[in-house]
């Protein structure tokens, strides 16, 4: 299948298989094509035993930071104390949405990868965290949930395991900062979601001061299928010459592209084939000028980086940038990068959580400036300041929201200069900002 | 407010976390489900059934953009203007939905009290650009052009 | 007790050897390096979030906060490198960019830690060419008002309500930069401990209104003193401008009051200003009282207890020494003393240790109980037809005067003349009141604590204890003192509770008597 589009014949549809397929929502639906078979396994299994299977199979996180879901879970002992498994399902990067096809199409297929998780960490209880604009991701996960409660699937012996796993969705409430694991558990404990200073970190005092493992929806999604097939069989997805990128990995793809939408692909598949092959290029009588591969907080491409680009965690990095969530935001021709940059900046103030003196101030001081930028009102004297600003919010903060917004402006100013110096240039105001007035007298 | 079925409904979700106060957000939730919005008297409930102070709430109230602190038309429609959508042409539907809905301006309510257009950032629905939310239904794909048909179908 | 494991570092080039578990930031301060900080409190738990604490760890990827960041065995900190200096001038720019310089109309201006680090490590000019915000004043109630212009959202505030004051009636509202300290309508700072946040705040976003622009924080004086509003005996500074008390503010101990003081402790120092002060000394001619010479008024005062059994209605205000010179007089004449104590609700201040505004209304009534004096009600019950009266310090509050009349003679030493006396006293004695003199207390737990001379007394008011010192001697009891340390050493050789005591040594932060035989409170804090 595939949604928004049927699979590409050049996507390895693993997750994606079952998008547009409202069949497989249900229960009943998700038992016909295999659901459920590797949690009744699991559920049987020692829960060591699949830390080892996830850790072999080289599965990293799919939420942005790429951390190693076996070894993850492997900081969760067996120590008789309440553990926790927390499901990050805020999906709220700009330029990603495969979280939310997932929830929409095979929720099921979440459920059964949160319970395994939970069994594999040794906690009887799991949150599912879903952003609150997520209405009808959380419908359906919710719909789910009650179904393999009624089922037996989830409860106090869940499968006829005799193991006790219960399943809760919690649904979040507007703010971009609870994507972050230790915002995302204070805002479960009915808290502002701030971000927590590490250490220390969830596997040690997370959710309610209790160990605690947090992962991404794809993540736990993809763990099923790794216990159902084998570490062995996971790893022929990736690019032979890369053993640190294994697996597929939905993209999601938007912003001025011919066939937007959710691709899956085996990680190390080449990034021009991706842009032109699978999503069709830019749209007629256009170019792609820029492209953001992994979410607003990653850095900006220019089209010759992107088309060299390869995609997985390595081969990101290698051209100067980030895998990230995956959330493709491809820019064309047509596009004025001061203004989009300065609307990424803008996002950025809007979400600071107001912790971090860097992070309130400088999101906010760096958008104003990017503003004026972008409305005619820039001097020279800006750039530099730009510069000096990103470099002051970058590393010195709790969270990386300040680095984030640092992001689009430094590689912004690297690779599209000339945008922002001829809208200075075009700047003839008389009258400019009040600190000129300082500078000219001086 | 938390009285009969919804004291039962909130007592069965506080059965699922070790705190009162983790059930703040839902409390919430259900509090503005129930009045549309979350006053200051709504706060004062949520706050006593819970055994948190007022100010605590309003705190996490205001941290969170989709709580209403103010009343807002029958239909509030959130537009998604991230870069993702704003290189969509997000701006050029908030400009049709302001000017088909009479609010005047993003944040106000229309005359007739039925129409509340706000921007929001990244509704998590990027390919489907322009995505807006009417309440609580997702409308995928929104242009300038298909605004007015889309309102006409609201009551 | 287990042992506590001890881990060396070296900050700014300093060895230091501190307990495991401490931050960096308590580290530095004992090697005498001061890490720059906004939200960091000893009092309150640790929130990381100025980030201008931040320090150059060897070995680390990245800068560390300091308030945040344990001490490892072998760490190489720096403070002062070109990094950390450069985080923090980045900070303090951050800080200041919607700041408004408003520093010669804010009443933090000279006691201002954003003031004070700018001025050490801040830029030169700011890069910041836009708009500032600006937002209204609010009224926090209480005594507290917020400028939220001037706030920098460290949180000392929020954190103290909610996990000192357990009453969390402060809150951060919204994010970003329009985050600000909310509170919820209808719910004020009305708590007796709400006060604290004033001191708290680094910058002048919250501030007294009883203080408001009353003075610059470089025209006051200083003295430490000890608060007399009840026995929790909270230690404080009395801050003075032109010979006035303007305020009182809690002096750091952390075996008394931690770093806090209560708004009744707060607003005693009102008492301190009285205009309608006994100035002279007063011998009654006839109907009228007249200023005499203290010679001749203390003569009077000793002649009116001959013949007569001596009661003194003593204040529980009253320094040790003075009743320890009182307790020898009473001894001498043969009588008995008594004080009156004032009740109010005991208000605990549940985040720190055995630290409460106390039921008892006064600051001494520990020593007056263990010199003698008994606890009375009423004055009547006391006194016998034809006793001398010597009232010091009582302001007789409440007092049905006929009750006085059963007295022969009446002396007042004291600092205002109650009305009931002014046609009763024999004699008036003036004193200082205690901002006015030295001398020590005893709290409720035992704790013996000196207080200095704040501001000069009225007219030729004397030092109290110099007054009873010379009226024992003019009726001839028992010791001739020449300094209030040496009617302590008195006090300190006589009385087994004050056995070992030193006035010198008992410092500015006081001592446990050793056998207080006190009632049982919490134990003496290991700090």
């Amino acid at each position: 299948m595939g949604y928004p589009h049927p699979s590409h014949p050049r996507e390895t549809p693993i997750l994606s298989k079952y998008f547009g397929d409202p069949e497989a929502r249900t229960l009943a639906g998700w038992r016909a094509r295999g659901g459920y078979e590797a949690l009744e396994k699991a559920l049987n299994t020692d829960p060591q035993e699949l830390q080892t299977v996830v850790k072999d199979s080289g599965l990293r996180g799919r939420g942005g930071a790429g951390f190693p879901t076996g070894l993850k879970w492997s900081f969760m002992k067996p120590d008789g104390k309440t553990h926790y498994l927390c499901c990050n399902a805020d999906e709220s990067e700009p330029g990603t949405f495969k979280d939310r096809e997932i929830m929409r199409w095979t929720p099921h297929g979440l459920v059964e990868g949160v319970a395994l998780a939970a069994h594999a960490i040794y906690a009887q209880t799991a949150y599912i965290y879903i952003r609150g604009e997520f209405t009808e991701p959380y419908a359906r996960v919710c719909a789910a949930v009650d179904e393999a409660y009624a089922a037996g699937i989830l409860g106090p012996n869940a499968m006829g395991s005799g193991k006790h796993v219960d399943v809760h969705v919690h649904r979040g409430a507007g703010a971009y900062i609870c994507g972050e694991e230790t915002a995302l558990m204070n805002s479960l404990e009915g808290r502002r979601g701030n971000p927590r200073i590490k250490p220390p970190f969830p596997a040690v005092a997370g959710l309610f001061g209790k160990p605690t493992t947090i992962n991404n929806v794809e993540t736990l999604t993809t763990v099923p299928y790794i216990i159902k097939n084998g570490a062995e069989w996971y790893k022929q997805y990736g690019r032979p010459d890369n053993p640190k990128s294994i697996g597929t990995k939905l993209f999601s793809v938007c912003g001025n592209i011919s066939r937007p939408g959710n691709y899956e692909v085996a990680l190390g598949f080449p990034f021009k084939d991706f842009l032109y092959d699978l999503c069709g290029g830019p749209l007629e009588g256009r170019e792609i000028k820029a492209v953001i591969p992994g979410g607003s907080s990653v850095p900006i491409l220019t089209r010759e980086e992107a088309e060299g680009a390869i995609m997985d965690y390595e081969g990101f990095v290698a051209s100067g940038t980030m895998l990230g969530s995956g959330g493709v935001i491809v820019f064309d021709d047509r596009q004025d990068m001061v203004r989009q940059i300065a609307r990424l900046t803008r996002f950025y103030a809007h979400e600071s959580c107001a912790q971090c003196t860097q992070c309130r101030e400088g999101t906010a001081w760096i958008t104003r400036i990017m503003e004026r930028i972008r409305d005619g009102q820039g001097t020279a004297e800006d750039l530099d300041t730009l510069v000096a600003i990103s470099e002051g919010m970058s590393g010195k903060t709790i969270c990386v929201l300040s680095d984030s917004c640092a992001t689009p402006v430094m590689s912004g100013l690297k690779k599209f200069r000339h945008e922002f110096e001829a809208k200075i240039a075009a700047n003839t105001s008389m009258v400019t900002v009040p600190g000129a007035f300082r500078a000219s007298a001086a | 407010m938390f009285v009969g079925d919804t004291r039962v409904e909130l007592d069965r979700i506080l059965s699922r976390y070790p705190t009162k106060q983790a059930v703040l957000l839902p409390a919430l939730w259900m509090l503005q489900d129930a009045r549309g919005w979350v006053s200051e008297g709504g706060i004062e409930e949520v706050a006593a059934v819970l055994e948190i102070t007022p100010a605590y709430v309003k705190g996490v109230v205001s941290f969170y953009t989709m709580y209403h602190q103010h009343p807002v038309g029958r239909h509030f429609i959130q537009v998604c203007t991230t870069t993702p959508c704003n290189v969509c042409g997000a701006e050029d539907v908030v400009k049709s939905l302001l000017e088909h809905t009479g609010c005047g301006d993003l944040g106000l309510t229309s005359a007739d009290g039925r129409f509340t257009v706000v921007e929001v950032e990244c509704l998590g629905a990027c390919g489907f650009a322009t995505p807006i939310m009417i309440n609580n239904d997702f409308v995928e794909s929104v242009t300038p052009e298909s605004v007015s048909r889309i309102l006409s179908e609201l009551k | 007790m287990a042992e506590v494991k001890m881990v060396s570092l070296t900050i700014e080039g300093r060895p230091v050897t501190v307990p495991d578990g401490m931050s960096i930031l308590e580290a530095a301060k004992t090697a005498g390096v001061l890490i720059p900080h906004y939200c960091y409190h000893p009092g309150l738990p640790v929130a990381g979030v100025c980030r201008m604490c931040l320090v150059e760890v060897e070995k680390f990827p990245k800068l560390a906060p300091a308030c945040a960041t344990t001490v490892g065995e072998g760490q190489v900190v720096h403070v002062h490198s070109p990094k950390a200096l450069e985080a923090r001038k980045g900070v303090l720019e951050f800080l200041l960019i919607n700041h408004p310089l408003d520093c010669p109309i804010c009443d933090q201006a000279g006691e201002c830690e954003l003031q004070d680090y700018t001025f050490a490590e801040g830029r030169a000019d700011s890069r910041y060419r836009e708009p500032k915000r600006f937002n209204p004043a609010e009224d926090f109630g209480g005594d507290v008002l917020y400028v939220q212009n001037r706030c920098i959202l460290c949180t000392r505030c929020v954190r103290f309500m909610s996990d000192v004051a357990h009453d969390p009636v402060l809150n951060v509202s919204e994010r970003g930069d329009r985050a600000f300290i909310g509170k919820a309508e209808g719910h004020d700072l009305t708590n007796p401990w709400a006060g604290n946040v004033v001191d708290l705040c680094p910058v002048g976003a919250l501030l007294s209104k009883d203080f408001l622009n009353r003075a610059r924080a470089w025209e006051l004086d200083r003295a430490p003193t000890v608060c007399t509003g009840c026995s929790q005996g909270c230690n404080a500074v009395a801050e003075t401008r032109d010979n006035v008390v303007v305020r009182l503010k809690p002096r750091a101990n952390d075996q008394v009051n931690q770093y806090y003081m209560c708004e009744v402790g707060r607003q005693g120092y009102r008492e301190f200003n009285r205009r309608d002060r006994a100035d002279q000394p007063l011998v009654r001619h006839g109907n009228t009282l007249t200023i005499a010479e203290w010679d001749e008024a203390v003569a009077r005062a000793a002649e009116s207890i001959a013949g007569r059994r001596l009661v003194v209605l003593a204040s529980a205000n009253l320094s040790n020494e003075a009743l320890f010179l009182l307790e020898r007089t009473i001894v001498a004449a043969g009588g008995a003393g008594v004080f009156r104590l004032e009740r109010g609700e005991e208000a605990p201040l549940p985040g720190a240790p055995d630290l409460a505004l106390r039921e008892e209304r006064a600051a001494n009534a520990t020593a007056a109980r263990l010199l003698g004096f008994t606890e009375t009600a009423s004055i009547g019950s006391t006194l016998h037809d034809g006793d001398a009266l010597w009232i010091v310090g009582d302001h007789l509050d409440g007092v049905d005067a006929a009750d006085l009349d059963r007295a022969s003679s009446i002396v007042f030493v004291g600092t205002t003349l109650p009305a009931a006396l002014e046609a009763r006293a024999a004699v008036v004695l003036p004193i200082t009141n205690i901002v006015e003199e030295e001398g020590t207390l005893t709290n409720l737990r035992g704790r013996v604590q000196r207080y200095l001379q704040a501001k000069a007394a009225p007219g030729v008011a004397r030092p109290t204890w110099y007054v009873l010192a010379d009226l024992l001697a003019a009726v001839g009891g028992d010791g001739r003192f020449y300094l209030p340390a040496e009617v302590f050493a008195a006090l300190a050789s006589t009385h087994a509770s004050f056995a070992g005591l030193d006035y010198e040594a008992l410092g500015l932060r006081g001592l446990p008597m050793i056998d207080a035989g006190m009632p049982a409170g919490a134990p003496e804090v290991t700090a």
